[in-house]
């Protein structure tokens, strides 16, 4: 039976050229079914019921039998499906093309993406609703961005990126709530304590492989949220902080009567109060803070260190023997990854006004990676398009909300399972040999090039 | 005074080796996938999980059938949670990790995530996400000792019972890794996997038995912390997988004692860390050893170096 299983894509392409392979078809769905009803019957057959104090059993034949029934029917789908075409070598093609295109026309897709989101707050149909979720978007995107220097372009897996986004929120909370300072003064330093952080975090695990590295970040990213929740001096615990500032224009508040002695940015420009200014100006805030970290990681990919980290993904003994320290390297990835995420933390601080170690669980680091892996790891715009399948999506699913976290987990499987590299994976070579449209002049090559061209001749005539 | 620390101190062993237990059953799965296919598998705390539940759920189905036989509840509950658990660990091999063989080295580990988020969110639906209570099976025990001012020092038939299970297991499975055909391909396509295919085993299916075979010892685990604890969640693999894996790294990842070895460790240490220092930070402390060892020790107490080839 295993066997059977095992290999759907070998007996697949044993019959392809004949026509549709009924009894098979009907043997392999059945034993899928097998399957599905083995493992849905305690889950789904049965469940275990809190009634008070006391467990009580519920059984539930009727979704139980709709369940093995749907997973029969798309088992036999999927065969149908196969043997029309082979489908998943050409969708493959298909986006790997479609990848290519999209590479080529980067810059401008880039552009027309930035303008859109600059002029976002001025279409008819963004309301409070639409310009608050954008902003959540842009947050998941800095965020993805951010990672990006660490795992896209480092190869450094880190699954506590969410520790560095705690570490900035906490230090923009604290630093003013406790001693006033205005969110300018705080950005740069939260974004310095989160590198920290990160500098503390890596130098003595970034010697390790990388699957150590993945667990110690991760288990990095549970210390930080056990601290947050039990120093209940500092970080007030489990009920987080609250109060915290918002931030201002330059020193012009979003009030509509501001502090005695100071003037409102309704004031300022002599226009009457809105509460949407806020939410316009936390959104244009969060837009450049993000803009700033993809107009970073486009420029350091082209500098010396860039390239270093990029080179040290692909082969760490390479760099080595080149002479590069790669325990420098990796720890500047990190640490400008962490600073980024400390922004990132300080922005979320200021705009939810109050944080608590709710926000900072495992799952955000999951959705994190999420949208960076998806996205196909190094590519910018990759990040961005994750980010709207993984942000927007469940947004207009909240009717599935129950729902969500499942097919959250599944859609990572299968994005996977379909593409290993990410949905644009397709990546140009950052540096090339030759450049292209080159032609060999002189030298081996070059005599190469004249004999293919002396045969083609040849064969014309 | 004097007898009532070494009391106290005995107590704290005796937790802290049935934690353990439960522990390196659970790394000993983590242990062998890593041996064999080089990757974390992230969902394997929640396979404990699904077995943890399994073992709720048989025994209220044993409830409404009416056995009420301890010894053969336990021997049901047993087999049933390894069986169901055993396909559960079957499948997530088949549909998020085999289709990903000899992709890039991030692709498993990502599926991997998402499995866990799935199987998670999965069990909360389909059995609710209140905490499922369930009163003691096996109650009583042996008191060893009773100082001067009443402090006892207990060893229940319950930490016996896991004791007793966790050795026979042990045995048991030493002797399939080591006596059989199964063990042999097993450790063979741990060595070199492309040279075992070479000379005739099936990979696919020694990895898949892999799987298998962890998922069965995360099974009993999972019936042992039912029945230790009384309560369970939908959300204790992440930690208890978290703390396992930690196990596996500490005792040297690939190696089945060593597994076995770094769970007890982590069980006592965890146990003496509540009882002397914070509660609270009892998952710090583990984590803490976990960088430690990596820093002074990254082969773990009994795995070999390994050797970097180009």
């Amino acid at each position: 039976m295993a066997t059977d299983i095992a290999s759907p894509s070998a007996s697949a392409a044993a019959k392809r050229p004949g026509s549709y392979d009924l009894p098979g078809a009907l043997k392999e769905s059945a034993i899928t079914a097998g399957v599905a009803a083995v493992l849905a019957f305690p889950f789904l057959g049965l469940q275990a019921n809190n009634d008070g104090p006391e467990l009580v059993l519920l059984t539930r034949w009727e979704l139980f039998f709709w369940a093995v029934a749907v997973v029969f029917v798309g088992r036999m789908l999927l065969t149908v499906f196969r043997w029309r075409s082979d489908a998943r070598a050409k969708s493959a093609e298909g986006l790997k093309a479609f990848g290519a295109k999209f590479q080529r026309y980067n810059v401008w897709i880039g552009l027309a993406g930035a303008i859109f989101a600059f002029t976002l707050p001025m279409w008819p149909f963004a309301d409070r609703y639409v310009v608050d979720i954008a902003t959540t978007f842009l947050i998941y995107v800095m965020l993805g961005w951010g990672l990006n220097i660490v795992v896209g372009l480092a190869g450094l897996l880190d699954l506590g990126y969410v520790a560095f986004y705690a570490v900035g929120a906490y230090s923009y909370a604290l630093l003013a709530t406790m001693f006033d300072w205005s969110f300018w003064i705080c950005l740069p330093l939260a974004g310095l304590f989160a590198a920290t952080f990160g500098v503390i975090l890596g130098f003595p695990v970034l010697r390790l492989r990388g699957d150590y590295l993945a667990i110690v970040t991760l288990g990095f990213g549970e210390i930080i949220r056990v601290v947050l929740i039990n120093w209940y001096d500092v970080t007030n615990g489990p009920d987080g902080i609250g109060s915290i500032p918002r931030p201002t224009f330059f020193g012009y508040a979003f009030d509509r009567s501001p502090e005695e002695g100071t003037m409102a940015f309704h004031q300022l420009l002599g226009i009457d109060f809105d509460s949407m200014h806020r939410i316009i100006f936390l959104y244009f805030l969060i837009l450049i803070l993000a803009l700033i970290t993809n107009a970073f990681t486009l420029r350091v990919r082209k500098l010396p260190i860039g390239r270093g980290w990029e080179a040290l993904r692909e082969d760490e003994i390479a760099c080595r023997s080149l002479g590069m320290n790669p325990t420098n390297t990796k720890l500047s990835a990190f640490a400008i990854g962490a600073m980024f995420g400390g922004f990132a933390g300080s922005f979320f601080a200021t705009r939810q006004g109050f944080i608590s170690p709710e926000s900072f669980t495992f799952i955000e680091s999951a959705i994190i990676l999420a949208i960076v892996v998806l996205g196909g790891m190094g590519s910018q715009l990759g990040v961005v398009i994750a980010a709207f399948v993984l942000v927007i999506v469940p947004e207009w699913l909240r009717e599935f909300a129950e729902y969500r976290m499942l097919l959250f987990g599944l859609a990572m499987v299968l994005i996977m399972v379909w593409r290993p590299r990410g949905l644009l994976s397709h990546r140009d070579p950052t540096v090339r040999l030759h450049p292209p449209g080159y032609v060999p002049r002189h030298g081996v090559e070059a005599q190469k090039v004249q004999a293919q061209e002396a045969e083609l001749a040849a064969k014309a005539k | 005074m004097g007898n009532s620390r070494v009391a106290y101190f005995l107590q704290q062993l005796i937790n802290g080796l049935t934690l353990g237990s439960i522990y390196g059953l659970i790394a000993i799965g983590y242990t062998m996938v890593y041996g064999i296919i080089g990757m974390i598998n992230f969902a394997h705390g929640e396979i404990y999980m699904i077995g943890a539940f399994l073992s709720v759920i048989t025994f209220l189905v044993l409830g409404t059938v009416g056995i009420d036989s301890v010894p053969f509840a336990l021997l049901v509950m047993l087999v049933v949670g390894m069986v169901f658990t055993a396909a559960y660990g079957w499948t997530v091999e088949r549909i998020a990790y085999r289709p990903l063989r000899g992709s890039f080295r991030l692709a498993p580990l990502i599926s991997a995530i998402g499995m866990s988020i799935a199987l998670q969110n999965y069990v909360q639906i389909t059995q609710g996400a209140r905490v499922k209570p369930l009163q003691p099976i096996i109650s009583g025990g042996f008191t060893l000792y009773t100082g001067p001012d009443g402090f006892t020092v207990q060893l229940s038939f319950l930490q016996l019972f896991i004791w007793v299970l966790t050795i026979a297991l042990m045995v048991a499975f030493t002797y399939v890794i080591t006596q059989t055909s199964m063990g042999r391909q097993q450790r063979a396509c741990e060595q070199d996997r492309k040279m075992a295919g070479l000379i005739g085993v099936n990979v696919d299916r020694t990895i898949s038995l892999t799987f298998v075979l962890g998922a069965v010892l995360a099974a009993v685990a999972g019936l042992m912390v039912t029945l230790q604890y009384g309560v369970i969640d939908f959300y204790i693999g992440f930690l208890a997988g978290m703390k396992a894996f930690t196990a596996a790294v500490l005792g040297g990842i690939g190696s089945l004692p060593g597994a076995m070895l770094g769970g007890l460790l982590i069980g006592l240490i965890e146990a003496f860390w509540s009882a002397y220092f914070t509660i609270e930070y009892k998952d710090v402390a583990t984590f803490g050893i976990l960088v430690l060892v990596l820093i002074f020790r990254p082969t773990g107490l009994l795995g070999k170096p390994e050797i970097e080839k180009v």
